[in-house]
């Protein structure tokens, strides 16, 4: 039954890529700028990289990518001092 | 007490299939640029590559890759690689990773960007890369696995 409900709900989406969506359009229903709409116009000429989710990822967005870097590394560093096999010392 | 044998087949098998992962993960990588990709998903394949062998061949093989000890430094320096390019193109006048401020010479500012997307790819695929295998070392340290 929650497939169904999903699959009714999936069914009412937006085409994929047709420029007339609320999320393409350059601004958004309550007035503001959508950056969207910047990302596909500019991602190209700004970097010369086709693929637009590597230029938002790496350029647009690269201190967030960063940041999943450092959780990355802190979660290996957990492991690190969680797992390590340690002698313990019986007082 | 079970007991614990090599496969020749099983090594034979992982050291046919490692190198070719390992040079799809640096595909994924480097041609993020042009197809979905990028550093988070070529790390997890050259991890993959390089615990196939750990899984198959043991810690007497695995020693002959990569090292237990050295997987720490080499999550240290993706990060650093990533976090020094933020810092260079800082220091050269633009904003923290603005690749454009980047000092390369002989290059417009949306080849620079260009580059600088992918230094920081490789980068993050040498952290994630790291960071699997010494999750998997820690785990399994102390047992004497395969």
């Amino acid at each position: 039954m929650f497939a169904g409900i999903l699959i009714f709900a999936a069914s009412d989406l937006p085409y994929r890529g047709d420029p007339d969506n609320l999320m393409h359009a350059e601004e958004s229903i309550t007035g503001t700028t959508v950056k969207g709409n910047y990302f596909i116009k500019n991602a190209y000429r700004d970097t010369r990289t086709p693929n637009m989710v590597t230029v938002v990822l790496g350029d647009y967005r690269s201190i967030d990518t960063f940041g999943e870097q450092v959780v990355i590394y802190t979660a290996g560093l957990i492991t690190l001092l969680v797992l390590r096999k340690t002698r313990r010392r019986r007082a | 007490m079970r007991r614990q044998f090599q496969s020749p087949i099983v090594l034979l098998g992982a050291r046919l299939l490692s190198p070719y992962i390992m040079v799809f993960g640096w595909y994924v990588i480097i041609h993020g640029h042009y197809s979905p990709g990028g550093g988070f998903q070529g790390g997890a394949l050259l991890a993959a590559s390089v615990l196939l062998i750990r899984v198959a061949g043991g810690r007497r093989v695995a020693r002959l890759q990569i090292q237990e000890f050295a997987t720490t430094p080499l999550a240290v320096i993706g990060v650093v690689i990533y976090f020094a390019t933020g810092l260079v193109a800082m220091a050269m006048g633009g904003y923290f990773l603005d690749y454009s401020a980047l000092p390369i010479p002989g290059m417009e500012p949306e080849w620079l960007r260009y580059t600088g997307i992918l230094i920081i790819e490789v980068g993050i695929g040498l952290a994630v890369m790291a960071i699997l295998v010494m999750i998997y070392d820690n785990m399994v340290r102390g047992e004497d696995y395969a």
